[in-house]
């Protein structure tokens, strides 16, 4: 079962605002959900190595030579507040 | 109907390149059909005005149309899988499995739509509303490509790109009576790819046959080095010849075909045995123990890599901004704004296994389930070619129907998020209807066997001569 408190902690860690009613309505169906998964905590699972990946593949370096990357006023054209050639924020201690 | 429209992709191909067809007119036969279709099926989120004017001579798929799934970056196109957050964004940048198609000689039809992010199995997810399935449009597509799907089923594009995840590649081809392909993981680079979950993302087509999808796939395999996990495909992708199945060991994995397959898709699946059987293919049950908690696993998975892929989105760079008087406020409100239903329920949930306390009990354990799937394919590999299963269990649902209850909705996936797991090849093609209403069959096969699997899905369908022709109509 996921709480109130619960649902709070994990919205505030995803940088996630959310409403009353999402609040109420995320601690139900994330219970649902995880009262599904719970499942293979059933699983004898001792000593079996994770897998985070399929492939076989360690470390694929390219070589460490500079390239040409975007053009800044292309990596900006996107931007909600483009700010003397860089993305504008308001001050992260503003309040 | 007759014309350009009724051709399959390397039919197209063939016309145009003895000048028995134009490009232009091939083009813009898709072109008016798919510009008209915003009131009706919604498959599209964006539509070429007209073809490029200067069009790749010589190619190998020159002149011949592509849609193109909203999530791949295409430079200057919009592209916001399907995301309210990333409104307006036209990227700096294209897609390498969109560029290797157009290098190819393939024409940018349009964008299609999608569930959000890719996160959903009935494209009704999606910032554009949702897509209707061309054989009753009461119903859903499938998704997470649902717009892809119903685009090519529908004829308003000969083929089209699409990505698979857990099943969005072959899930919503079951349900739209088409061909639906997912690569070996790693087959295909992912760079430009909107991402979901990384290590389970690949890109793959859809297509009115399995010839085509053999076709699409040539030309878009390769190591990339733009994407870290891409790898060389061993050999050239074949077009599928042959009309028998003689000394194909097909193995029919239980866990994937019992309980929960509706009886019209049981029925349909049974029949194709039967004749897989008559075409020389031996055909045995086998086991895949770990199969049940494969989906278990991959609601762990998928959601805490998206929670990680998502938190680029934050108001700063692109897309939407909700302005606030701090910086979190920014980041708050505008993901609170920006994203649907689905993609904050998958933030939390893979944010929440990710966190500190639950990190092991959950994605660590996901994590040693995903092996013991993987170890169970390869086992089954020892002793079979392929895998046969149904791609969905049941057929396309109704509009609405799913929406309110998530676990019902991820049970869609029960059949393709195994091979997802394990990273092998999967394709659906179409098995007949089921009440009028398409049913999809499944083939795996060990990691990089795609021409041994078009292979038998070509031997298949020619047995099988399904007629999507209808929903063309």
């Amino acid at each position: 079962m996921i709480d109130r408190a619960q649902v709070l902690h994990v919205a505030k860690l995803a940088r996630l605002a959310l409403s009353e009613q999402e609040v109420a309505q995320m601690s139900r169906e994330l219970s649902d959900v995880l009262g599904h998964i719970e499942k293979i905590s059933e699983l004898e699972l001792a000593g079996v190595p994770p897998t985070s990946h399929v492939i076989d593949v360690v470390n694929a370096l390219r070589p460490d030579e500079p390239r040409p990357s975007l053009p800044r006023d292309v990596a900006l054209a996107s931007a909600p507040e483009p700010l003397e050639q860089g993305f504008g924020v308001p001050s992260p201690g503003a309040s | 109907m007759s014309g350009p429209i009724e051709l399959t992709g390397a039919q197209a191909v063939e016309r145009v390149r003895a000048g028995e067809l134009s490009a232009a007119e091939l083009f813009e036969a898709y072109r008016s059909r798919a510009a008209a279709d915003a009131d009706d099926l919604n498959a599209f989120t964006w539509v070429a005005d007209g073809a490029p004017a200067d069009p790749v001579a010589d190619a190998p798929l020159a002149g011949v149309p592509l849609a193109v799934k909203d999530l791949f970056c295409t430079e200057g196109v919009p592209s916001q899988s399907g995301s309210k957050i990333l409104e307006g964004y036209r990227p700096p940048y294209t897609a390498t499995a969109v560029a290797k198609l157009a290098t190819a000689g393939t024409t940018l039809l349009g964008k299609t739509n999608q569930d959000e992010f890719a996160m959903g199995s009935s494209n009704e997810n999606s910032a554009f509303g949702p897509v209707r399935n061309p054989w009753d449009r009461e119903r859903v597509p499938g998704g997470s490509s649902g717009g892809s799907a119903a685009a090519v089923a529908a004829g308003l594009a000969p083929w089209a790109l699409g990505t698979d995840t857990g099943g969005s590649i072959r899930q919503p081809a079951a349900l739209c009576g088409i061909v639906g392909l997912k690569p070996t993981y790693g087959a295909i680079s992912r760079y430009g790819m909107i991402a979901f979950a990384s290590s389970l993302d690949q890109a793959g087509p859809f297509t009115r046959d399995v010839t085509d999808a053999a076709l699409l796939l040539r030309h878009m395999v390769g190591q990339d080095a733009r994407d870290s996990t891409s790898l060389a495909f061993p050999g050239e992708i074949e077009l599928p010849r042959g009309a028998d199945l003689r000394g194909v060991r097909l193995g029919v994995p239980q866990e994937l075909t019992g309980d929960g397959i509706e009886p019209g898709v049981r029925a349909a699946f049974e029949a194709t045995l039967a004749l897989a059987e008559q075409l020389g293919a031996s055909i045995e049950t086998c086991r895949l123990p770990h199969a049940p908690h494969a989906l278990s696993a991959y609601y762990l998975i998928a959601p805490a890599e998206a929670s990680a892929n998502l938190a680029r989105f934050d108001g700063v760079r692109y897309g939407l901004r909700v302005d606030a008087d701090d910086l979190l406020g920014i980041y708050t409100q505008t993901r609170a704004a920006g994203f649907g239903a689905e993609v904050k329920r998958r933030i939390m949930l893979g944010t929440y296994a990710l966190s500190s306390g639950y990190y092991d009990a959950y994605y660590g354990r996901a994590q040693q389930v995903r092996t013991k799937v993987a170890e169970d394919f390869r086992a089954a590999f020892e002793r079979f070619d392929l895998l046969v299963t149904p791609t969905a269990p049941s057929v396309a649902f109704r509009l609405g129907e799913k929406v309110d209850d998530p676990l019902a909705m991820y049970l869609n996936d029960v059949c393709t998020v195994p091979m997802s797991l394990a990273g092998i090849p999967a394709i659906s093609i179409p098995n007949g209807l089921s009440d009028g209403l398409p049913v999809g069959l499944q083939l795996c096969g060990p990691a990089f066997s795609e021409n041994r699997l078009l292979a038998a899905a070509h031997v298949l369908e020619q047995a099988l001569a399904f007629d999507g022709s209808a929903a063309r109509a």
